[in-house]
């Protein structure tokens, strides 16, 4: 049992990552009607910039801030040459342009922090674990990361249905034309929720680095997982994107824990392992797929 | 503006022209001492066929799959499983011999592929836009966690296919000889996608992607000739995989992966969507540059992105529209 609830935190702790970057991919997605690929390449430069200050300085607490302002940046100057040319234009020459962003993220990178993948260490304070019920003692930094989750998670629902510039950001998804015909400066707009979705990104990258190793291509591996979570929970709605996010992180991170072993009892040992790892791995995309056949809207479409 | 004769004769003597110099290629090829061009130009073939045929499906018929890949890559399984049951004498699933006749082995992997993309077809249909594009992606990894986790194909490793698929007593073991077996596939598949889009099936695809409510309101049922157009995408694109097998003599997974499918998209917005000739143009350009910037530095990807980059945004409409504005063919 002590099992089953620690790989159930560990599934809302990878949520919660997916979260971070579906929240940025969906307002972007759904307010602009931009693909945009390059956007898992914010959340690498967030975790490259934040592992780079921490390695000079040995500082977590200033990595933080260094990760988060170095994607926002990243992020609206990619908006500003790049993206707002796009705007206009249909979905292929989206992704052939974003697409092209993710191979110059990705070389510049390497140039600059090299092939190694980096390793971070978790800020001294959320070292250790602590016992949460008896006979399961869980990391304090996985815990962390979840606590951070959840409160972006209260406060983008705030800014979202409690402020003026949330109601900009809802209208524009809904009704884009409209929004831009009683005279918002939608670029203005724009380049915020992008900054915003950036900056998520970013947080993402930064909390990453402790977790995973930071190297090239991290960006992409989580992006198709991103994409599938913004699918799942509807394009353009934030809450989509949050339960949309749980549910693909405890779905995945429970087949891989549990399905391997489940097969055991039925086959020998090596045959159930690569079985149970390709079954797993595919089981978040069938999700998916029986999602989009019974709604194919998505769990909650902003645009219903 | 020349008048319709004489451009239809125009493009008429461009189609000779270009059939002329892939025939020279290999020739010229050898007599340059560049003999490693013959299986490149096999490989920018292969891979204009796979995006030729996803260019039916995405350009013509609106339907942006992502998930081409898995076709490409079972096409190149079904070479792989074929022959390996024909080298170890065993049946494959326990009903047919294994063979390594290309004249089974292409047809059965378009058959094959084909099956595959009505299903996936069939169901990913019932969505459109973004959730079409996700949903034929979730398939496609779906086939690729498959076949990494099907030890009895190699899993992770792939297959080998030690030697070529031979044609009768034809043995393709040559680069030059298995790249007009390519020259004569890609021949046969473009003339094949002509006649389907001048066709009133082609017609009937055209209208659906501009206008599905209108096509609906003079009487097409749009879900039938959309499943068709996917169906005949799907198995093209089985062909190329087949076909790229045996130019590496190798199948892995690595040919079900997103990326692969992305790349094919690539080459498809790179050289022109909705026309014949742009994914040819893509493919050879994507292949090629790909080919000379590693040779030349090996952060060549630094320089394809600005590259790709400076395509999509000062082009509209890729090299094939490119080209046609440098002709000065459109107004």
């Amino acid at each position: 049992m002590t099992l089953v609830l620690e790989q159930l935190l560990n599934g809302v702790q990878y949520g919660v990552m997916l979260f971070l970057l579906a929240a940025g991919l969906t307002l972007i997605f759904g307010i602009m009607g931009v693909i945009n690929l390059a956007h898992g390449s914010l959340y690498m430069v967030g975790a490259y910039a934040a592992a780079v200050v921490a390695a000079k300085t040995g500082s977590l607490w200033l990595a933080l801030p260094a990760g988060l302002a170095a994607a926002a940046a990243v992020g609206m100057a990619m908006e500003l040459v790049v993206l707002r040319r796009l705007y206009d234009r249909d979905h292929l020459d989206q992704v052939l342009a974003t697409f092209a962003l993710i191979l110059i993220f990705n070389q510049a990178v390497t140039i600059l922090a090299g092939r190694q993948p980096l390793f971070v260490a978790a800020p001294a304070a959320l070292n250790g674990s602590i016992e949460i019920v008896a006979g399961l003692t869980y990391p304090i930094y996985r815990l962390a990361v979840i606590a951070v989750g959840l409160v972006v998670a209260i406060g983008l629902y705030l800014l979202v249905n409690r402020t003026r510039a949330g109601m900009l950001v809802r209208a524009g998804a809904t009704h884009r034309d409209m929004v831009r015909a009683l005279g918002v400066d939608i670029r203005l707009l724009y380049t915020a929720v992008f900054g915003l979705g950036a900056l998520l990104a970013g947080l993402a990258g930064v909390m990453a680095g402790p977790l995973l190793a930071v190297q090239v291509g991290m960006g992409e591996q989580i992006l198709i997982m991103t994409f599938v979570v913004v699918v799942i929970g509807g394009v353009g709605s934030i809450r989509g994107a949050f339960f949309g996010a749980l549910v693909v992180g405890v779905v995945d991170t429970l087949l891989r824990a549990f399905l391997p072993g489940l097969l055991r009892q039925v086959m020998s040992g090596p045959e159930a392992d690569a079985l149970g790892a390709g079954l797993s791995s595919m089981g978040v995309y069938l999700l998916m797929a029986i999602v989009l056949l019974i709604r194919p809207k998505g769990l909650f479409p902003a645009h219903a | 503006m020349p008048d319709a004769p004489q451009r239809s004769f125009a493009a008429l003597a461009g189609v000779a022209a270009l059939m002329a110099a892939l025939i020279a290629l290999p020739f010229l090829a050898k007599w340059a001492g560049q003999p490693a061009l013959i299986p490149l130009a096999s490989r920018i073939l292969i891979y204009a066929i796979a995006a030729a045929s996803l260019n039916l499906a995405l350009g013509y018929g609106g339907m942006v799959s992502f998930g081409h890949a898995a076709f490409f890559g079972l096409g190149g399984y079904v070479v792989g499983v074929l022959y390996q049951a024909y080298v170890g004498d065993a049946r494959v699933f326990g009903l047919f011999p294994g063979t390594n006749q290309l004249l089974v082995t292409l047809p059965l992997a378009m058959l094959v592929s084909g099956a595959l993309a009505l299903a996936i077809g069939a169901l990913s249909l019932r969505t459109a836009g973004v959730q079409f594009i996700m949903i034929t992606l979730a398939f496609a990894q779906m086939l690729f966690y498959l076949f990494v986790s099907l030890k009895a194909y190699g899993g992770d490793d792939g297959l080998i296919v030690r030697r070529r698929n031979v044609l009768f007593d034809l043995d393709a073991r040559d680069d030059a000889t298995f790249y007009f077996f390519c020259l004569a596939a890609a021949t046969l598949v473009f003339v094949a996608l002509w006649r389907i889009v001048v066709s009133r099936f082609g017609l009937i695809l055209g209208g659906l992607r501009q206008n599905e409510t209108r096509m609906e309101a003079i009487g097409v049922a749009p879900y039938r000739y959309k499943l068709a157009a996917f169906v005949l995408s799907g198995m093209g694109a089985g062909l190329a995989g087949a076909l790229m097998a045996n130019l590496l003599r190798f199948v892995s997974p690595d040919m079900l992966h997103w990326t692969k499918s992305g790349e094919l998209m690539i080459m498809v917005i790179l050289g022109g969507v909705g026309t014949l000739f742009g994914p040819l143009l893509g493919a050879a350009a994507f292949i090629a540059l790909e080919t000379f910037l590693t040779a030349w530095t090996e952060h060549w990807q630094l320089a394809l992105g600005p590259i790709l980059l400076v395509v999509v945004l000062f082009t509209r409409g890729g090299l094939h529209a490119l080209l046609a504005r440098l002709s000065g063919r459109r107004s």
